[in-house]
């Protein structure tokens, strides 16, 4: 219900949102939990596993139990707490895990199976036969137990990730964050002030506490607004920090947009956050007392209660009872008699305590039984001298505290048991430049936490080489806290620990009778704090009792691990604009533009997109075009875009001699002018990359890669040069992308070249093999014969600015000749008739001598790989070798993938052969050919082999030949 | 023969103005890799002007001259020769943009891990460093000006990425402020 007067809700501000489909009004500052218990409605979900039903029992993100979907179709988010969510207009939320309605759940049946349902059932039930745990058991169990459910749409991808920078971390608003953000600040230090809540201020925006003569909230208020307006401190609001990971790096969720009506602006955004040092001021969690049939609604944390009273101006119940070890419940009592709600009983476990308030007082007495079903109406308790039935509507229980202390566990930092406080508090240095303070660090009073802040702030200073400047701090509440360790109640009756998995006192029991007695595996026999709160609030409880039910202290015992992330992070905020386009860089070539416009179907190669081929009016299948440009550059002239290829420019009085290092064969020797074939081992001895080198002057030498190794290789070479010979005066960079390279092919290269070229070219101008300096249209460009198609081949390279329009002339030129642009496909079938290898026979495993080219590793000097590729196992004849294949039948494709094995033996494993790297239908040929590895391969020239491939079901005979099917010689591309 | 017409990388795809800020061209006439050859730096430096330091960005006779890995500078402006040093056209090689405005800096900060305050890129300061998946040249040109580069043929990637980074910066904006 609502209280009349206070809160920091603006009931100038009625808000309308629905809530399962009935509409519901709260106020601006409301959160989805308050406006519905201002509504009286406190049954918000149902449990996981026995679908009981569950109201709020805290009011920040550690809720287990108010778990709903918010919003509609793709944009819907489950699981969300309803704690945390604020309301707006139009907000549509939806409760979970329940059918057909929340009220009325079928499946709370589970319930009353509860007797057989303990930890541990399903592992000892559901074994017999083996096979149906994957296919009936586990699916029939995971419908039956649940939280919300995704909408099976794509995601939007609308959230954003981002980075910031700062001296300062601190990770909590409260009275300590607060002091120490402006402890820090004021010395001149970068701040960042990240606060869960919507606003900084911590536990004072719901305590009735003063700090000197204004009370919490102005004070929070007033801190926030000087903090605001100084130019070295960023306040983040609505940013969980969720992780802690190396060199002062912190992992934080911001609801962005979640409090508003989806619209532009992204939901949520992942933040790196990278601090020099950080300040842990996240407070402490309440933590409950088991007791049984401790999980109606109704029944909440006493610090949740203040929270919703104070801040929200809500009472959970009309007639409110509170129950607690320590001077929270007194306070709780004081509170919500001052907000005029009756306290029906205040429920004191300490036997010395008193109590001067207007209400039934019971020290030295526990709650033994509660009444009510879908809320609470009642409990039942065991006081000096007998039972007693009190009616009540609510219940607010303080257990105590427990430090928010997760973040320091993310490195492997173990909590340390602090006996005076009964709670583990963070141990020393667990994260480096990382200070915890205040209630993080176990200090429980107003006037500690701000002393506690401001020391943590100096401490930090100091890391960071500013000195501090005295700041002003008000006198505040410094009550002593010192509990008794109250974890459950002795009673019959089922006492829930992990309210969202269903865990009970009984089940850890259980555990620690099955000899399940380490912490560890106790939560995994029980699925205690495995649930999406993560056991915030029940963790500490349920090791307490494993202590007790094994006879250990507590620290010896010890505590499950807390890791990333602290909160649930959505995967669309860490994969935020990595969908689509954003998944990787898209590299386009000048030519893309032409191409697709011709409706070329791209191929992806590395980031880079090349067209497969040119479909012609009347073709029907991408065979039909490829066999027309392979045709067309055989006996006439095509032009394909090969500016993907890596280009590096390599100069210095050390070039000739550091290229003699990296590639097996020689370069010094290189005159200017000319072209070599070269060939890269990598340190093992295998083949790294092949490609041609062109010697453009006395110093200085163009290199050419694989498009797949164009990065690897200029790492390599970079590696080289700056580690292995930083004696040669070599300087190299990558000009990839300034050139715009075009593939002239066929036996009309040269007319093509004529028609565009103001020099001419003829063949003793431009040998095989050279390159040369010309002009298109004044513009100056790079002529380099080399053919990687067998037929008479020129690139042409221009600056990346000229090639679309170097292109388009290229084209044209080629089709009044009668040739045209070929692409990828056709690229490949030229290249596998003549033999020619791609990274599909370099693959990695392959050395110069599997692939035929043992000559051309020179004897006369050392090369990166030489040694290596020299040991016994690379150059045994046995090894598989690159041959050519072609099947016995024309029309049968051999597929890259498959094995070849000796005729007559099973095609098995163990009889393997060799395998296929590379295949293609022939038109020049009207065969299909393939290249392929074969166990001593060259030695078996003309033998019939079988060829299988297991995936596609093929299964036929290939005949060995040589690798190069088509123009042996080589004469047609010497011209 | 028909003339051969250059087309910028950026052609037909800016300027792009969101909320403050604005993605323009700022390609220059000529981009110049330079590195001097070992024991030359000096000779380098008095040839050319200036030569910049890790980090650093350095005015020189030809232009601007931008320090882009260990012993290697890119300089944006007139085309520059030293014979002093290994020289390479690198005019078409990089795509230079410009993004300006109030925001820049936080549009830029939903890209790069690089640490954008004043304290550590300062006016007039250079970096290699990550621009979404893409390595890149970030220079600070201005107070809120900052020069981006990256290869040619991720142009459209560029623009794509920071295109999103910008409209979510302008609707944070539209926001109301926190609570």
């Amino acid at each position: 219900m609502r209280i009349a007067t206070g809160g920091l809700i603006d009931r100038e501000k009625p808000i309308r949102f629905t809530f399962d489909g009935k509409p519901v009004t709260g106020f601006a500052g409301d959160t989805v939990a308050s406006a519905l218990l201002a509504n009286d409605i406190l049954l918000m979900g149902r449990s996981f596993k026995y679908h009981r039903p569950r109201g709020p029992v805290t009011a920040g993100s550690d809720e287990p139990n108010a778990l709903v979907t918010v919003g509609e179709g793709a944009e819907a988010r489950p699981n969300t707490r309803a704690t945390c969510q604020e309301i707006y207009d139009g907000l549509t939320v939806t409760s979970q895990n329940r059918w057909p309605s929340l009220r009325f759940d079928a499946m709370a049946v589970n319930d009353l199976l509860s007797p057989f349902l303990a930890a541990g059932f399903y592992y000892k039930t559901f074994m017999w036969p083996r096979a149906f745990w994957e296919k009936l058991y586990e699916p029939i169990i995971r419908r039956a137990a649940g939280l919300g459910a995704l909408s099976g749409q794509p995601d939007p991808d609308r959230s954003e990730k981002a980075f910031a920078h700062c001296d300062l971390l601190v990770i909590g608003a409260g009275p300590a964050g607060l002091a120490a953000a402006l402890t820090a600040a004021e010395a001149g230090a970068d701040v960042i002030l990240a606060t869960e809540d919507t606003r900084p201020g911590g536990r004072l925006l719901s305590e009735t506490v003063t700090l000197g003569d204004q009370t919490g909230r102005e004070w929070a208020d007033r801190m926030a607004a000087r903090l605001a307006a100084m130019g070295n401190v960023r306040v983040m609001a609505r940013t969980t920090v969720t992780g802690v990971y190396d060199s002062g790096t912190y992992g934080a969720l911001e609801r962005v947009a979640e409090h508003v009506m989806p619209g532009e602006a992204p939901p949520t955004c992942f933040w790196r956050l990278v601090a020099r040092q950080a300040i842990l001021a996240t407070g402490a969690l309440e933590r409950p007392i088991a007791f049984p049939m401790n999980d109606r609604p109704g029944i909440l944390s006493a610090a949740a209660t203040r929270t919703y009273l104070n801040r929200y101006a809500v009472s959970p119940g009309a007639r409110v009872a509170v129950f607690g070890n320590n001077d929270d419940a007194h306070r709780t009592a004081t509170d919500l008699a001052a907000a005029g709600v009756t306290v029906a009983a205040l429920i004191d476990t300490r036997e010395d305590a008193t109590s001067d308030g207007a209400w039934p007082f019971y020290p030295g007495a526990e709650v033994i039984e509660t009444q009510g079903r879908l809320r609470l109406e009642g409990l039942t308790i065991r006081k000096p001298g007998g039972t007693l039935r009190i009616g009540a509507d609510a219940l607010a229980v303080a257990g105590g505290w427990n430090p928010a202390l997760h973040l320091t566990c993310h490195m492997n930092g173990r909590p340390v048991w602090q006996e005076d406080i009964a709670a583990f508090v963070p141990t020393a240095n667990a994260i480096p430049g990382l200070t915890p303070c205040g209630a993080a660090l176990g200090t429980f009073s107003t006037a500690g936490c701000l002393e506690d802040g401001r020391r943590a702030a100096e401490a930090a200073l100091d890391a960071l080489g500013h000195s501090p400047k005295p700041i002003d701090l008000p006198d505040a509440e410094d009550t002593p806290y010192s509990p008794p360790a109250t974890w459950a109640v002795t009673a019959p009756g089922r006492a829930w620990l992990d309210l969202q998995n269903d865990v009970t006192t009984k089940d850890v029991h259980l555990a620690a009778r099955e000899n399940f007695r380490s912490v560890e595996h106790m939560k995994r026999y029980t699925t205690q704090g495995m649930a999406t709160d993560q056991g915030k609030g029940s963790n500490v409880t349920a090791l307490a009792i494993l202590a007790d039910a094994t006879g250990r202290t507590i620290p010896e015992t010890g505590t499950t691990t807390f890791r990333p992330p602290y909160v649930p992070v959505p995967i669309s905020s860490m994969g935020a604009g990595h969908a689509g386009k954003g998944f990787a860089p898209e590299r386009f070539t000048t030519s893309h533009e032409a191409s697709t416009a011709r409706a070329a179907p791209m191929i992806e190669a590395g980031l880079w997109y090349r067209p497969s081929y040119f479909p012609v009016h009347g073709e029907k299948t991408w065979r039909e075009s490829c066999d027309r440009e392979v045709r067309m550059v055989r006996e006439c002239v095509g032009v394909s875009d090969v500016s993907t290829l890596g280009k590096i420019d390599i100069q210095g009085p050390g070039a000739a001699e550091f290229l003699d290092l990296v590639y097996t064969g020689t370069f010094s020797t290189l005159k200017e002018g000319r072209i070599r074939y070269g060939l890269m081992l990598r340190e093992d001895g295998h083949v790294m990359d092949d490609g041609t080198t062109a010697r453009l002057g006395p110093q200085h030498y163009l290199m050419t890669t694989t498009t797949a190794a164009a990065g690897p290789v200029m790492a390599h070479l970079e590696f080289v040069a700056q580690g292995l010979r930083p004696d040669l005066d070599v300087k190299l960079t990558s000009v990839t992308d300034h050139w715009a390279q075009f593939a002239v092919a066929g036996p009309r290269a040269r007319d093509l070249l004529n028609s565009l070229l103001e020099e001419e070219v003829t063949d003793d101008a431009v040998p095989f093999m050279s390159c040369w300096l010309a002009t298109v249209s004044g513009v100056p460009v790079r002529l380099y014969r080399i053919s990687f198609s067998g037929e008479r081949g020129y690139e042409i390279a221009v600056p990346a600015r000229y090639g679309a329009a170097l292109w388009r002339l290229l084209v044209a030129q080629a089709e009044s000749l009668g040739g045209g642009a070929y692409g990828i496909e056709a690229l490949n079938v030229l290249r596998i008739e003549k033999g020619f290898i791609t990274h599909a026979e370099i693959h990695g495993r392959t050395t110069a001598y599997d692939i035929g080219m043992q000559a051309m590793m020179s004897k006369t000097k050392d090369f990166i790989g030489k040694a290596a590729a020299a040991r016994p196992g690379l150059t045994e004849s046995t090894r598989e070798r690159l041959v050519g294949l072609r099947p016995r039948d024309p029309a049968n494709m051999p597929l890259p993938g498959g094995f070849l094995f000796t005729k007559g033996e099973t095609p098995s494993r163990a009889n393997a052969q060799g395998y296929v790297t590379s295949a293609c239908w022939s038109p020049t040929l009207e065969t299909h050919l393939a290249l392929g590895f074969l166990a001593s391969g060259p030695e078996r020239m003309g033998e019939t082999l079988r060829f299988t491939d297991h995936l596609r079901n093929r299964d036929f005979e290939v005949t060995v030949t040589d690798p190069v099917a088509f123009d042996q010689d080589g004469g047609r591309m010497r011209g | 023969m028909a003339d051969l017409i250059a087309r910028p990388a950026t052609h037909g795809l800016l300027p792009i103005e969101i909320g403050s800020v604005v993605l323009e061209d700022a390609q220059p006439e000529a981009i110049t890799w330079i590195a001097p050859y070992n024991r030359k730096k000096s000779a380098v430096t008095r040839t050319l002007g200036g030569f910049p330091g890790p980090g650093q960005v350095v005015e020189v006779k030809a232009g601007r001259a931008l320090s882009v890995g260990p012993g290697q500078a890119l300089i944006l402006g007139a085309p520059a020769a030293c014979d002093d040093a290994a020289v390479v056209d690198q005019s078409d090689g990089w795509t230079v943009v410009a993004l300006d405005g109030a925001a820049a800096r936080d549009v830029l900060a939903r890209l790069t891990p690089l640490d954008l305050r004043d304290s550590a890129l300062s006016e007039n300061a250079t970096a290699r460093t990550l621009l979404g998946h893409m390595t890149a040249s970030i220079t600070r040109t201005g107070p809120y000006r900052y020069e981006l580069m990256v290869f040619r043929s991720m142009t459209q990637t560029l623009i794509h990425e920071l295109t999103r980074a910008m409209k979510h910066v302008a609707a944070r904006a539209r926001l109301s402020g926190p609570g």
